[in-house]
């Protein structure tokens, strides 16, 4: 299987005056295509800073970061937007929509930013929401979607792209517990389907969903299990 | 991303607001319509200057006599009767400069036809008066010099003297007595409507030059004109034409060393360039103070623009996180400004358009709408939300997209 993400040594630190903290402390791991991660830990144990990082929202002080191959510690910010509309899918825990705007515009907005034309973008968009289960949906806005329903919207627009790995953080952090295990279990469909899924969260049984956990603390790995 | 795309979320962000965005945009409204509506007010006063320039006649210079001493007592100017026919025969023939001359003699009386009468000024000159003055005949014929050399009572009306005396009626060949004097009316002039000094100068009759001099003018010599009206070959002839006109009447009136000419000369375009660019610096003046207006407006944009990026932090780091390069923000932003000034720019060039008709209409003051200051205006608005937009969008496009999706 091919490393879809290698972490080489990565540290972190930031500056707030004079005082320094290092979040990430040389982390080291990789996650080959097709795997579903869960990313355990306390908060403060850098797993935030990771997923950034990850995200390509936020550059390593040091260390390597390999996406799918490209190294992308040395990019700019418009090739990191690039990066992040390419190749990766944002899930949140506060789900992240457009207010105001239809759910099928909210799954559309990376194409938009990908330069596509409306009808391969109207296309793409709607053949997303039918995988997530929401056909039938795409003209309401987000406040008359339930939290399940916006938490699948915000998937939808994550799958849209084709992107190589999917972050989610705590996408279940905001649900009852019911919407969690059909959250879940999207994700699984999903993973099954050969996507990749990096998910963080701090509940073990959502994490046991995931074929692999990894836990942080104090800005190292203490468990690396599959 | 595709700048179609762009102005569509920009309208939806507006609409998001409809009461904020219009707000915001009628400081741009009331300083565009302002801005017209003063260049429309101004546009039309210099064209009402350029009309009586026109009313004038082209390239015109004026001698008039000066004043006169007699026994230590100085007249006003014009006191002095000692410009001739002479004159304006040497003026045709030894000023190279010159294209036509005409002596004028002026006085004033009571005009009677029937049981109607009117005050009015009475007029005496030659064809070439009317030739230099470009005042046609709207009925009848003009004065010919047959009526000249015979010294013929017959006259011309000006249009105010026409409505007065005949009303609707066709006044050719009817008798009025002018001075008590009975002159057959030859014609009716054209329209000339208000000189730049703001006389009516339809109300006038004019005689045939040897008419007025044998029998409505009191003077010493039968040949001594009032003041004599010069046409110069062009405007860059005038000053030419005048230095020649005051070194010849200097020779004639042997007029030398420290002594106090009897005539003097006025070009009258230069006079009337003066209004001109008088009006248009008061017009350039109020569209000064138009401007400030637009400024403060733009200020205003500015001000909603950069609460509205606060308050879309959460949107733009979603954007952000999505793949927006900080160009699509910055992109953004600026349009919805530049939407916001353009769309105010559109209301407001209507909105002084209609201002300067109903003040048109109203004041009964010509007004211009030229399509260059709607150009203008137009690109103004857009310039003012490109400047006034430029910081708040530079301002959302270097936000940090981690702080942003964390900003409640």
């Amino acid at each position: 299987m091919s490393e879809v993400i290698a972490l080489t040594d990565i540290r972190r630190v930031f500056t707030m005056g004079d005082q320094q903290f290092e979040a990430l402390k040389g982390v080291s791991y990789s996650v080959n295509a097709g795997e579903f991660v869960a990313i355990m830990g306390a908060s403060g144990s850098g797993k935030s800073t990771c997923m950034n990082i990850l995200g390509c929202l936020d550059l390593p002080t040091s260390g390597q970061y390999l996406l799918d191959g490209l190294d992308v510690g040395a990019m700019n910010t418009n090739q990191l937007a690039d990066i992040r509309n390419k190749k990766l899918g944002f899930v949140f825990q506060g789900f992240n929509l457009l207010a105001r705007t239809p759910a099928v515009e909210n799954v559309e907005l990376p194409l938009v930013y990908a330069g596509l034309h409306s009808k391969e973008r109207r296309e793409k968009a709607l053949a997303a929401m039918q995988q997530v289960g929401l056909a039938g949906k795409e003209n309401n806005h987000p406040s008359q979607l339930s939290g399940g329903q916006q938490q699948r919207v915000a998937i939808a627009r994550a799958l849209v792209n084709n992107p190589a790995v999917i972050l989610a953080d705590e996408p279940t952090g905001n649900l009852d517990s019911t919407t969690t295990a059909e959250i879940m279990s999207l994700f699984s469909t999903l993973n099954k389907q050969g996507i990749t899924i990096i998910m963080v969260t701090h509940e073990h049984d959502v994490a046991a969903y995931a074929g692999r956990q990894i836990t942080f603390r104090d800005g190292n790995i203490i468990g690396d299990t599959k | 991303m595709d700048f179609l795309q762009t102005v569509k979320i920009a309208l939806r962000a507006l609409r998001t607001n409809k009461m904020r965005s219009f707000l915001t945009m009628l400081g741009i409204i009331i300083g565009i319509a302002s801005v017209i509506a003063m260049m429309a007010v101004g546009s039309g006063a210099s064209y009402v200057i350029s009309q009586q320039i026109a009313s004038i006649g082209s390239n015109i210079i004026l001698v008039i006599p000066g004043s006169t001493t007699s026994g230590g007592l100085r007249t006003g100017s014009g006191g002095a009767q000692t410009l001739t026919s002479d004159d304006v025969k040497a003026i045709m023939s030894e000023c190279p400069s010159v294209e036509l001359a005409a002596g004028t003699v002026r006085s004033s009386g009571q005009v009677v036809y029937g049981n109607m009468n009117w005050s009015t000024v009475i007029m005496g000159g030659g064809p070439e008066l009317f030739e230099i003055r470009e005042w046609g005949i709207a009925n009848g014929r003009g004065i010919t010099q047959q009526d000249v050399d015979g010294a013929i009572k017959v006259c011309l009306l000006g249009q105010t003297v026409a409505d007065n005396l005949f009303g609707s009626a066709d006044p050719v060949g009817n008798i009025v007595r002018i001075k008590k004097i009975p002159f057959t009316v030859i014609g009716v002039l054209e329209r000339k409507g208000q000189s730049p000094q703001g006389t009516d100068q339809d109300d006038t009759i004019f005689v045939p030059l040897r008419t007025a001099q044998r029998n409505l003018v009191r003077s010493q010599r039968t040949n001594n004109v009032g003041a004599l009206i010069v046409k110069a070959k062009s405007e860059d002839l005038l000053t030419k034409a005048e230095e020649e006109i005051n070194s010849l009447l200097n020779q004639r009136h042997r007029i030398t060393g420290g002594k106090e000419p009897d005539f003097s000369t006025r070009n009258l375009s230069e006079i009337l360039a003066v209004a001109e660019q008088s009006s248009k610096a008061m017009s350039l003046l109020l569209g000064a103070v138009a401007s400030i207006s637009l400024i403060v407006g733009g200020i205003g944009i500015m001000n909603i623009m950069l609460v509205s990026v606060t308050e879309r932090t959460r949107e733009i780091g979603i954007r952000m996180a999505i793949g927006a390069k900080k160009n699509d923000i910055l992109l953004q932003f600026m349009t919805e400004a530049v939407l916001l000034t353009m769309l105010g720019g559109l209301i407001g060039i209507a909105l002084g358009a209609g201002g300067a008709m109903v003040v048109s209409r109203m004041l009964e003051w010509p007004t211009l709408i030229s399509f260059q200051s709607i150009s203008i205006a137009f690109v103004f608005s857009g310039a003012v939300g490109i400047f006034f937009g430029f910081y708040p969008a530079r301002k959302a496009a270097g936000l940090n997209p981690i702080d942003a999706l964390r900003y409640e």
